[in-house]
């Protein structure tokens, strides 16, 4: 019985190459938690980091990853919702519409470090913004915008034809119908594909270094002036992301507790990362009872 | 009042002088009450729908732009190489001499090409047989609550930042490397060891999609012919899903030539002709983030790096159109 053994074989091999997987996958995301949560306490996150001694935080990279999401989020949802919307309820089935779908897929499979150093290119040198928050954030704009945009797009094709149909039939306009019918019903799926998104954001570094810059300036958390150059809100000054100085401690840093800061971070990232992909599906989940009538299990 | 327009009056009142259904009454409608200036124009609806559609297609106009001056950016700086600075493109492709400040019979990017390919390859070649058997675990041997669970496990890991692979790839695989071969530990096995890892999921995720497409039918025809399942999975689902697994493959080679921090890391950067695996050596993406804060704008060295970008480009235009050359052809 060659095809039995054989059979019993390639089973065993497969489940074998999944065990090493498993291994694996438990390995990592094990060994981030366990050698950063340790050090992850109040004091690491709300004190300032240090560029020589030992003991310092990540206040300031914790703000500005923050900081740089939202302005990130802000740029980009209007766009890629625009687009989303276009592709999934205007665009014709035509070569046009081919070309539109190929250059996203050409802007989503560009290497991060492309998209960081056009950014530099385009903002900090020529339109002379310099290292600075703003021009980190559109760098993450042209990161962020083709996931978000294909993301977006399946949610609002993930609503049935028949609601835009009972739209048309009301005399609505195709416009009328997609703000009032098709977007709130798109709602939970949009809202998961921007949290996804962000999960991605949050962690980007390539794009960054040569963008939102890889020093942080002095900052006063108590003046609101955003012209103000040590305000916290200021968009003009250099910044400084979790992602970036785990990379920067690790290449140019001389702080001598490197691995311990960078363990910290790490598991920081990986914490938010896991909070945003389970939080992103149970949000979704929950609005979606919420806003409907139908149930998922 | 235009032609059109007159042509329109002319039908109405026609239409009303020829209204013959006596039980409907048209109160206060008479030739001239017709406002055919209001009947021309664009009712309300046809105005929101103009202005949405009009908001709509500036977003993809503006995605559009955008992908066009990244390459006009990108590619006029780096071939300012070739043409101002009059390297030589075939000894930019094909020479290891890199050493762009020394003038520009020094622009040789070939360790850093072979290095890019090589990590490529390899960390394709170890991840494609574990994606294929993550994903026949998922869809053939168990499809309910642990194949659910890989698969979100998984989604985390394609989550996880790739400074922190390159942190893990410092702290664990150097010097694991290090006390198995020797060396320093940084070099074409560590990166290719990390980036196996980055496309893994990437791979599996696309080849579970694979595996789903292919219809249950050919399994139960198979099953039906008496096939033990390896003959159906061997002779049936891996052949027809072939040109599907072959899109994920380069999709994850797409993703690991990009790949710069966690490269940049863990490789060593010394832009060396590698000449065995462990030795330090300099991927395109890890010799433009370690360097291109080094030179000075308009440079050679500078736009040598630029150089470096635009092969970037370039192959991941190729990548991409690889992709579509199998979805045509299939």
């Amino acid at each position: 019985m060659n095809s039995k053994r054989n059979d019993r074989i390639a089973t065993g091999v497969i489940y074998l190459l999944v065990g090493i997987v498993i291994l694996l996958l438990v390995g990592i995301i094990g060994n981030i938690l366990i050698s950063g949560v340790p050090h992850l306490s109040w004091h690491f996150l709300t004190s300032a980091s240090s560029s020589f001694e030992a003991g310092g935080g990540i206040r300031d990279q914790l703000f500005n990853s923050l900081y740089l999401l939202i302005l990130t989020l802000l740029i980009s949802l209007p766009i890629a919702l625009g687009a989303a919307i276009y592709l999934a309820e205007y665009a014709k089935d035509n070569w046009v519409t081919q070309l539109i779908r190929t250059t996203i897929e050409i802007l989503s499979s560009l290497p991060s470090i492309v998209v960081g150093l056009f950014g530099y290119l385009l903002f900090v040198v020529q339109f002379g913004l310099g290292f600075s928050i703003i021009a980190g954030a559109l760098a993450l704009t042209f990161f962020n915008l083709p996931i978000l945009t294909s993301n977006i797009e399946e949610a609002i094709k993930g609503v049935p034809q028949t609601q835009r149909e009972a739209g048309w039939a009301l005399g609505l306009s195709n416009w009328k119908t997609i703000r009032g019918i098709v977007l709130p019903a798109a709602l939970p799926g949009i809202i998961t594909g921007i949290i996804l998104s962000a999960g991605r954001v949050f962690g980007e570094a390539a794009a960054l270094i040569y963008t939102a810059g890889q020093s942080g300036s002095t900052v006063d958390y108590s003046n609101w002036n955003m012209f103000s150059p040590t305000s916290f809100l200021n968009v003009m000054r250099p910044a400084e992301t979790l992602a970036v100085h785990i990379w920067k401690v690790n290449t140019e840093g001389i702080i001598p507790d490197v691995t311990v800061v960078s363990a910290a971070t790490s598991a920081l990232l990986v914490i938010v990362v896991i909070i945003f992909n389970f939080g992103a599906r149970a949000l979704g989940n929950w609005l979606y009872n919420r806003l409907t009538a139908a149930k998922i299990k | 009042m235009s032609k059109k327009e007159q042509d329109l009056q002319e039908v109405v009142e026609q239409a009303i002088a020829q209204q013959k259904v006596p039980h409907v009454k048209i109160k206060g409608i008479d030739p001239h009450s017709i406002d055919i200036a209001r009947l021309t124009k664009p009712s309300k609806e046809t105005r929101q729908e103009r202005w949405g559609k009009g908001l709509t297609a500036l977003a993809i106009l503006l995605i559009g732009i955008l992908i066009v001056s990244i390459i006009g950016f990108v590619g006029s700086h780096g071939l300012a190489t070739f043409f101002t600075d009059k390297v030589n493109i075939f000894h930019f492709l094909f020479s290891t001499d890199w050493n762009p400040s020394a003038g520009p019979n020094h622009v040789g990017a070939a360790a850093m090409i072979v290095t890019s390919f090589a990590v490529t390859l390899l960390a394709a070649l170890i991840a494609t047989p574990f994606a294929i058997a993550v994903a026949l675990f998922m869809t053939e041997y168990e499809s309910g609550k642990k194949a659910n669970l890989l698969q979100s496990v998984m989604e985390l890991l394609v989550g996880i930042p790739s400074v922190v692979y390159g942190f893990l790839g410092l702290t664990v695989v150097v010097p694991a490397v290090r006390t198995v071969f020797g060396g320093t530990g940084f070099g074409i096995l560590t990166a290719t060891l990390i980036l196996f890892v980055m496309v893994l999921p990437t791979i599996t995720s696309l080849t579970v999609d694979a595996f789903k497409a292919v219809p249950k039918e050919l399994r139960k025809s198979s099953a039906a012919l008496g096939a033990t399942q390896w003959q159906t999975i061997y002779h049936v689902v891996l052949r027809a899903a072939r040109a599907r697994i072959m899109t994920a493959i380069i999709f994850g080679m797409a993703r690991a030539f990009g790949e710069a921090l966690a490269v940049q890391m863990a490789i060593g950067n010394a832009v060396l002709m590698p000449y065995n695996l462990v030795s330090p050596a300099a991927t395109l993406t890890s010799q433009l983030t370690s360097q291109m804060g080094n030179t000075v704008m308009g440079t050679l060295p500078n736009n040598a790096l630029w150089s470096l970008a635009l092969l970037l480009l370039i192959m991941s235009l190729v990548f991409n159109f690889l992709v579509h050359l199998i979805g045509k052809k299939s």
